[in-house]
């Protein structure tokens, strides 16, 4: 009973690109600045891929929200190994949250029957580790959140979540949302004939609309700031002045 | 939105899909001043000659397929060849786990078609992946290299239906390379002048002679070797022969220790009454010298790659320590005179690059490519020897250590104004047609 998953590729600004804020702090600056699929969605859709070889999932969809340029994003999951995409279309000043992609998630799920939906446990953008948890909200699904291993077994999924101080392991009753965390597996990279071929993958385009969502903000971001510039220290001689030092400032 | 976008939105979406994919219309940057509509109908025009026409206007950026094929390669190299590039130079390590790698991506057979085991993508393509292999590990591009475009090249063009699976197939994993053999101590640029002779004894051929400089001579499982078949005839007396390795009557010379591209072997084939079946003849008796040429033009496009690989990382080292490098109290980056070296660099790594593109895709078009190939590998060996050459300069003592990158680059550049036709062939193979089609006007 091979079921089908939907696995969600974000398109983040790239993990070795330094971020710097919009002079106005109204965000940071994304034009002309390289961006690639989130490094935990490459792990999520990994691990779909593992399932379709096992003829564990019958099928493999890779979802992005955004704006035009996400297609790339979904393309790269093609040449992964999903077997096809589906890019929700929101021009690129529309602010999107967590609820709102949960939403858009939720809507695909019942429009697809899915029966697994696998997504990175956070973006490294705005680093919220909300979209999992919202999905399984809005379907009333099980959810397994920060997996670092997972195994089908049967109508089950017997998962690891890393949670503070040590490893969680818990059955859950399909259909079900996991989010993978960094140890769950290593994303293989595409092959050049893959990549090729994923240029004849189906990807359709969806209007958020189409899906019923709106896209009605529920908070307002007031401002974006670079962190503090670290500043320089102090040498001390001894420990004796160490604590001098500490008491100056009021730390002890 | 970017030029990439804007170029996806516009006319490019309506094209059929093979269009869409190999001739999509990128405007270049002085693109932007037009308007969205008078760029599109240049685009519908454009679009129109495309499959005819693959020229200099859209090398400025990448089809998507090829955009994704940089991305997937410059990330293997990252985490793949970076890391251990070093060491790999300092103990003459041949990096059979990486080439294996490389097998599975589809980098050791890209040009080659699918039916026989190759990927089967276009020069463009090659170039590319080349381009970021080599700059993550020089050696690993030349290794590279010499599969693809020396010994695959040949075999995929004038193999016979039998040698193609017998010589190509188990020749695209990785886990097999192939080297060539043209060169002698006797003879390098002058080709023509061969001495290793091949003689019909029954239904064998027996070869005698010595092949040098033979990159991938120590693991080799097969080769391409030219010999003369008939002394009188002279270059055209010269054929071209598949030999299995090892062999009987096939020794290998020393392993030669290298100024740079320190991770691949290089040594003389050595043939000794070395006997062959009848059928492992390539092409026609007398073939070889055209076989060896046309091959070599294919294989520049390769090497320009490769050096286009090797200034890029050394462009990036020297880019990287200039930010990070204080003197008189603000980075080098800062300093005009540090700045003037850095855009130089730049210039000359782009303009090659914009070379090389164009031969590949010149000759993905089915044109004559001897010009641009020489043009491309001699733009592209003068840019690495003067781009990781500066790379030292602004480094300075970091620059000569070993603790940094920039020497090797700099001893890994050196070869490529040398193998495939030297600095001084390249001139003359450009002279040459450059006269000719004057002379065509």
């Amino acid at each position: 009973m091979a079921f089908r998953v939907l696995v969600g590729v974000k398109r983040v600004i790239d993990y070795a690109v330094k971020v710097r804020v919009k002079p106005d702090k109204s965000g940071v600056v994304t034009d002309g600045v390289k961006h690639s699929m989130n490094p935990f969605c490459e792990i999520a859709l990994e691990e779909a891929v593992r399932l379709k070889e096992k003829s564990l999932a019958s099928e493999v969809i890779a979802v992005s929200c955004g704006p035009q340029q996400c297609q790339e994003v979904i393309r790269t999951a093609l040449a992964i190994g999903a077997d096809r995409g589906i890019h929700v279309e929101v021009p690129a000043n529309d602010e999107l949250g967590p609820l709102q992609v949960s939403k858009v998630f939720a809507a695909l799920v019942k429009k697809e029957d899915v029966g697994l939906v696998l997504l990175g446990k956070q973006a490294i953008d705005d680093d919220c580790n909300q979209t999992g948890q919202m999905i399984a909200g809005l379907l009333d699904w099980s959810q397994g959140t920060f997996v670092s291993e997972m195994t089908v077994e049967g109508e089950t999924l017997k998962v690891v979540r890393e949670v503070d101080g040590g490893l969680e392991t818990v059955r859950l009753k399909l259909p079900s949302v996991i989010t993978a965390d960094l140890r769950l597996n290593e994303p293989r990279y595409a092959t050049l004939p893959n990549i090729m071929k994923a240029k004849k993958k189906r990807l359709d385009v969806l209007k958020i609309k189409d899906l019923g969502v709106e896209l009605s903000p529920r908070f307002q971001v007031l401002s974006i700031d670079e962190p503090p510039q670290r500043e320089a220290g102090v040498t001390v001689e001894s420990t004796a002045d160490l604590v001098k030092k500490l008491k100056e400032i009021g730390k002890i | 939105m970017t030029n990439r976008d804007k170029s996806k939105s516009s006319s490019a979406r309506r094209v059929g899909s093979d269009l869409d994919f190999k001739y999509k219309w990128h405007p270049d940057l002085e693109m932007n001043s037009l308007s969205l509509a008078k760029a599109r109908s240049v685009a519908a025009c454009l679009l129109r000659c495309a499959r005819h026409m693959h020229a200099a206007y859209s090398v400025s950026d990448l089809p998507e397929t090829h955009y994704m094929l940089r991305q997937t390669c410059r990330d293997f190299a990252d985490k793949e060849l970076v890391p251990i590039a070093g060491r790999l130079d300092r103990e003459h390590c041949y990096p059979a786990q990486q080439i294996k790698m490389m097998g599975q991506l589809g980098l050791m057979a890209v040009s080659v078609p699918e039916k026989y085991g190759g990927t089967g993508l276009d020069n463009l393509a090659y170039a590319i992946a080349m381009e970021e292999i080599s700059r993550g590990c020089a050696s690993a591009g030349v290794i590279m290299s010499a599969n693809n475009s020396l010994y695959l090249g040949p075999v995929a063009k004038y193999g016979n239906e039998s040698q193609k699976e017998e010589w190509i197939t188990p020749f695209c994993d990785g886990l097999k390379v192939g080297c060539f053999a043209l060169s002698e101590p006797g003879n390098g640029s002058d080709a023509g002048a061969a001495s290793t002779t091949a003689q019909l004894d029954g239904d064998s051929w027996v070869l005698n002679g010595t092949k040098a400089w033979i990159t991938n001579a120590w693991e080799a499982s097969a080769t391409v070797i030219f010999a003369t078949t008939d002394k009188a005839l002279k270059h055209k007396g010269i054929s071209a022969f598949l030999v299995p390795m090892p062999s009987n009557g096939l020794s290998l010379g020393k392993k030669e220790d290298k100024l740079g591209i320190r991770a691949s072997s290089t040594a003389n084939l050595i043939f000794e009454d070395c006997r062959i079946p009848r059928q492992n003849l390539l092409g026609e008796a007398g073939m070889g010298f055209k076989i060896a040429m046309q091959t070599l033009d294919a294989g520049r496009i390769g090497i320009a790659a490769q050096a286009l690989g090797i200034s890029q990382a050394a462009l990036d080292c020297a880019l990287d320590y200039a930010e990070r490098r204080m003197a008189f109290g603000k980075s080098l980056t800062k300093l005009q005179a540090i700045q003037f070296k850095l855009a130089d660099m730049a210039l000359a790594l782009e303009s090659a690059r914009l070379l090389t593109w164009k031969a590949a895709m010149t000759k993905d078009n089915g044109r004559t490519y001897t010009k641009e190939a020489a043009m491309a590998k001699l733009a592209a060996s003068e840019a690495a020897t003067y781009i990781s050459h500066q790379a030292i300069q602004v480094l300075g003592g970091m620059g000569y250590v070993a603790e940094m990158p920039a020497e090797r680059h700099y001893r890994d550049a050196r070869i490529t104004e040398i193998y495939e036709g030297t600095s001084e062939i390249q001139r003359l193979v450009i002279a040459g047609s450059v006269v000719k089609e004057h002379g065509e006007k």
